[in-house]
């Protein structure tokens, strides 16, 4: 029986995320830690299972070991299916041409046979950056019934920031008239989020034609999308109104994990109608002691929990001792807050140690800036970690 | 490194330790520890042993032990060869199913006959420890015993059946007494853990049914302790023995000492099915001391010296004090708990006040509205 997929996505994980600075030393920007438990490709990929896509590609190209072994078989995700599941795509030597990935559309051109042995209709290209809940069936079928070649989804964003953004223009038609990647004076303040779906035996020729072009940087955006358009192809939009959130800095990676607190927080996790499945830490219940203080947090299992808790999400393993503190802050799996040590604004990454009486990072109100401090980082005994430092892996601050 | 060993694990045998909690449940699927369920320790233990295979034997009311159990997967236990084995009686139209733990056996002869490892561990679901398997079956063979059991020195003693040893300086056993008077003094209590080689097993299981036996304890055990090499295994650290509801209370308490958790948990894993559950949070207003909280909690209000499984929500203003409280129950606002385990998704409205002592907790069942 000659077997097929109405939809395979294509899921660019190789960015660097360069500007998470300490916290992508070792890891692809995927792979970064968030709230408290997740990575930030559970997002993409909970998305995809959830909403029936079951066979998904995973463009790996900077430090992936990480990421690999996180993905793993994909069962996590109920994604070891099969025919079709997860599967890493990592550049490889070819016979005739071997090179790295050159842009984000050259990544998936170099694994066209992939695509080729799931003969699918659409192709979904997701990237790995970003923090959302999204329907893809939707998006799907929007495409479907609107004849488009290819579907962008996008985002309102406020005018003063599209400058930041991939921007599109929506003629008379309703279809896209022009796409601006990053530009100076933006026309209108509907954002790309880097989605696309397109008819694949359109993507397939543009994808050709874009690889032929010495010219072209190889980019979905700055390329294939303006040839596409240049050439008449029909290029819809899909308007997504969620929570929506690129977590490409250390701000904004801060930012979005404090949406997550709170009764009625902004972004919700723990939403039982679209599960986020990740690997689960294997470690008991978190334990609370007698003298904890804990006021708007979230905690993971594994957890001892002594000292005064505030405003922050501590992920599975992490001790905070007694009379230590953490303030407004990320402190990822495994690390130790010791006894009178004080963390505050700060984002901590696996396996840092912060010794007795230290202080890490300046309170939030002082706007220092938030204090990063690396994987296997100690800080000293009544050592001090300005507001805002960045301390990068395996260091000891005395 | 893999032992050449097959488990065999008893998932209802005690079923009437803990009436209330196993009414829907085998003693296995009972939950224990926040996101545990007793079966999980005595499987962890296999597993960390380097086990590959467990046979679990089930008689009824084990569709929430299927449903936790799943492909074994979560316990490594999803094998080509081998895995998590479910065992259901066996039995033709004749025969009504099995009772004693010896006819349990004896309907699992195909299975231990299909098997090609040297030895057999049986264990019961009805205690929590760290076990190293692999320690006594090496102890096994070193004594050249027929059969090792596992012991645990115990002052009380909750079950109405139970087996003590008097085992000598050299470990063999040389009196075994069932449900002897313990009048305070310290015995040590079998704790239903057993090793013995596979051939010797079948053999015995074949014995029994020529001559009509029916009790493993009575008719293989103590009829024969001058005659078998019946070794003891001395378990030294921490055992809970989970033969009554106090049992239950007292036992699943002890786990929010450092201790004890260092013992149970700190060295090796437990494993237990994924739920995929958020963390927990931590409201406003929410004060917690001295508990274990699982994944998937939402606490506005205080909880003191409880247990709370996933999902648990605690309201404002709502008070939680030793109590058990298990998956998916909501606690509304305003609502005092004083011991008092509530089993799963049970529903306690606001300003409800509950309370029972720690002799006797009060146990609200599964599914209950209040």
């Amino acid at each position: 029986m000659l077997r097929k997929k109405e939809c395979v996505a294509m899921l660019l994980a190789g960015g660097q995320g360069s500007r998470l600075y300490a916290l992508t030393n070792d890891i692809a920007k995927p792979a970064v830690a968030f709230g408290a438990k997740y990575r930030i490709i559970d997002f993409p990929l909970s998305n995809c299972i959830n909403s029936g896509i079951d066979t998904v590609g995973v463009l790996t190209q900077y430090e992936p070991l990480e990421l690999i072994e996180y993905i793993g078989n994909g069962q996590p995700w109920d994604l070891d299916r099969a025919f079709g599941g997860v599967h890493i795509l990592s550049p490889y030597q070819a016979k005739r041409k071997s090179s790295w990935y050159q842009g984000t559309a050259n990544a998936i051109y170099q694994n066209m046979h992939f695509l080729k042995k799931y003969n699918p209709d659409y192709v979904l290209i997701l990237s790995g950056d970003h923090i959302y809940k999204m329907n893809y069936a939707d998006m799907l079928r929007a495409h479907k019934e609107s004849g488009a070649d290819c579907t962008v989804a996008a985002v309102e964003v406020p005018l003063k920031e599209a400058s930041r953004f991939g921007i599109l223009n929506v003629g008379e038609d309703g279809f896209v008239s022009d796409f601006e990647e990053k530009p100076k004076a933006p026309k209108s303040n509907l954002a790309s989020m880097g989605i696309y779906i397109f008819t694949a035996s359109k993507l397939c020729r543009y994808l050709e034609e874009d690889d032929a072009d010495p010219e072209s940087s190889k980019d979905f955006g700055k390329d294939v999308l303006p040839a596409m358009l240049k050439k008449g192809e029909k290029i819809s939009v899909y308007r997504f109104r969620g929570y929506w959130k690129d977590v490409g800095t250390i701000a904004s990676l801060w930012e979005s994990n404090m949406d997550l607190l709170g009764s009625e927080p902004v972004f919700d996790v723990a939403d039982a109608d679209w599960k986020i499945h990740s690997r689960n830490p294997l470690a008991p219940p978190e334990y609370i002691g007698a003298g904890a203080h804990i006021e708007g947090a979230m905690i993971a299992l594994g957890c001892e929990i002594e000292g005064t808790v505030r405003n922050s999400l501590l992920a599975a393993g992490v001790v905070v001792e007694e009379g230590a503190e953490v303030n407004d802050s990320l402190i990822m799996a495994g690390s130790v807050i010791r006894r009178g040590a004080v963390v505050n604004y700060s984002i901590v990454d696996e396996n840092v140690t912060v010794e007795e009486n230290a202080a890490v990072g300046e309170p939030k109100e002082n706007k220092a800036g938030i204090a990063v401090l690396g994987r296997n980082i100690r800080v000293g005994r009544g050592a001090n970690v300005a507001g805002g430092m960045i301390l990068e892996k395996d260091y000891e601050v005395k | 490194m893999a032992i050449s060993t097959v488990g065999v694990i008893f998932s209802h045998i005690n079923d009437e330790n803990l009436p209330e909690i196993s009414r829907h449940r085998t003693m296995a699927s009972v939950p224990y520890g926040g996101r545990y369920r007793l079966i999980d320790f005595a499987l962890s233990n296999m597993v960390n042993s380097g086990i590959t295979t467990v046979g679990i034997v089930v008689k009824n009311n084990y569709q929430s032990l299927i449903d936790h159990l799943g492909s074994g997967k979560d316990w490594d236990l999803a094998r080509k060869d081998g895995g998590i084995i479910l065992l259901p009686p066996y039995s033709d139209e004749t025969d009504a199913p099995y009772s004693t733990r010896l006819e349990g056996l004896m309907g699992i002869t195909g299975f231990l006959n299909h098997r090609n490892e040297d030895y057999v561990v049986i264990a019961d679901c009805d205690g929590i420890a760290r076990m190293d398997i692999a320690d006594i079956v090496r102890f096994h063979e070193e004594k050249h015993a027929d059969i090792t059991m596992v012991y645990h020195e115990e002052t009380h003693v909750g079950s109405s059946y139970f087996i003590a040893l008097a085992p000598d300086e050299t470990g063999r056993i040389r009196e075994l007494r069932i449900n002897p008077k313990t009048g305070g003094q310290p015995l040590n209590l079998y704790v239903n853990v057993m090793v013995m080689s596979r051939e010797f097993l079948i053999n015995t299981i074949g014995n029994a049914v020529t001559h009509g036996f029916s009790s493993f304890g009575k008719d293989i055990l103590a009829k024969n302790v001058e005659t078998l090499r019946l070794y003891g295994y001395r378990l030294n650290g921490y055992y809970a023995a989970v033969h009554t509801i106090q049992d239950y209370y007292l036992h699943s308490m002890e786990l929010l000492r450092r201790d004890v958790r260092a013992e149970l948990f700190g060295a090796r894993d437990v494993y237990t099915k994924v739920r995929d559950s958020a963390p927990s949070k931590y409201l406003a207003g929410a004060s917690v001391s001295d508990s274990l909280i699982s994944d998937g909690c939402m606490i506005e209000g205080t909880v003191e010296n409880s247990i709370l499984f996933r999902g648990v929500k605690v309201g404002k203003g709502s008070v939680v004090r030793n109590c058990i409280v298990m998956q998916d129950t909501v606690i509304g606002a305003n609502v005092s708990l004083d011991c008092v385990i509530t089993d799963k998704n049970v529903v306690i409205r606001d300003r409800r006040k509950l309370a029972g002592c720690e002799a006797l907790p009060y146990y609200v069942s599964k599914g209950r509205m209040l």
